[in-house]
């Protein structure tokens, strides 16, 4: 499953990243504490978070995540954009609330990371 | 611990400023930036990527000001952060996942969760941290070269 499947499946607005949306997502992650994420997520993994700051995408660079959903309607800053566009991590956004668009991902087949 | 300075080949050092949170993360980018052009492998930029950020967003959510130190040798590269502020209490104590000294901006950015410390730990070979209480504190992380990444250093251009 590519990050432009979830985009389909569930009509997420694409912001940043339109050409790196052929990534195979190997899993997900939900988590808003930035150290927390940068410990437990995997490479590839679809990142859900409700953070917005230019961080988020160093994180994502960091840690090679397939790409950022942001939930509630929020929108990535304009540095996170630009930072998006220059690192090609995809930044996407939905209108569900965390918890509903990760339980709608798993039920797609988009799996957790287990335990710690 | 590793660290002997007449085989160091490159070095570099880079000023945060404490409460910058608007340039935070430029300094463990421009790290970032420069392993890959000199060819290091992927594991050994996303271990010292993630150690730098968490390193320099320590000295930015907790500290006045800090200089951060990029050393490479042959076998391995350093990072030294050196940092004036109110420095640690109890060294041991901030080790401990989760405990945090965080104010609520910090927190309303996603910092603050007490792991940074141990992603540091985790992503490298050996860790040294130290402070005194009320000046400052001193950290440093070594990040072992093996394989081809120990070629890298010796056609890195002299700086």
């Amino acid at each position: 499953m590519t990050v432009l499947d979830i985009i389909n499946s569930f009509g997420l607005k694409i912001r940043a990243g339109k050409n790196q949306l052929n990534e195979e997502v190997t899993g997900g992650y939900a988590g808003d504490l930035l150290s927390d994420v940068i410990a437990h997520s995997r490479k590839g993994n679809i990142w859900v978070t409700i953070q917005t700051h230019p961080n988020i995408v160093a994180v994502a660079a960091m840690k090679e995540l397939a790409g950022i959903i942001l939930t509630g309607g929020r929108e990535p800053d304009s540095d996170t954009l630009q930072k998006a566009e220059e690192e090609g991590i995809p930044i996407l956004v939905s209108p569900l609330f965390t918890f509903e668009l990760v339980g709608k991902l798993y039920q797609m087949g988009i799996s957790g990371m287990g335990e710690c | 611990m590793a660290g002997a300075e007449n085989n160091i080949s490159f070095h570099a050092m880079f000023h945060i400023k404490g409460g910058n949170f608007t340039d935070a993360g430029s300094i463990s980018s421009q790290v970032k930036k420069f392993l890959k052009g000199a060819g290091f492998s992927s594991g050994v930029i996303r271990r010292t990527s993630i150690a730098t950020f968490e390193a320099e967003m320590n000295v930015i959510c907790y500290a006045d000001r800090g200089n951060l130190s990029l050393f490479i040798a042959p076998n391995f590269l350093k990072v030294v952060v050196e940092d004036e502020g109110i420095g640690i209490p109890d060294v041991n104590l901030a080790m401990r996942e989760g405990y945090s000294t965080a104010n609520e901006k910090i927190h309303e950015m996603g910092f603050g969760a007490g792991m940074g410390l141990s992603n540091i730990k985790k992503n490298t070979d050996e860790m040294i941290l130290t402070s005194k209480f009320g000046q400052g504190t001193h950290l440093e992380f070594v990040i072992s070269l093996e394989g081809k990444d120990r070629l890298v250093p010796l056609f890195s251009t002299r700086e």
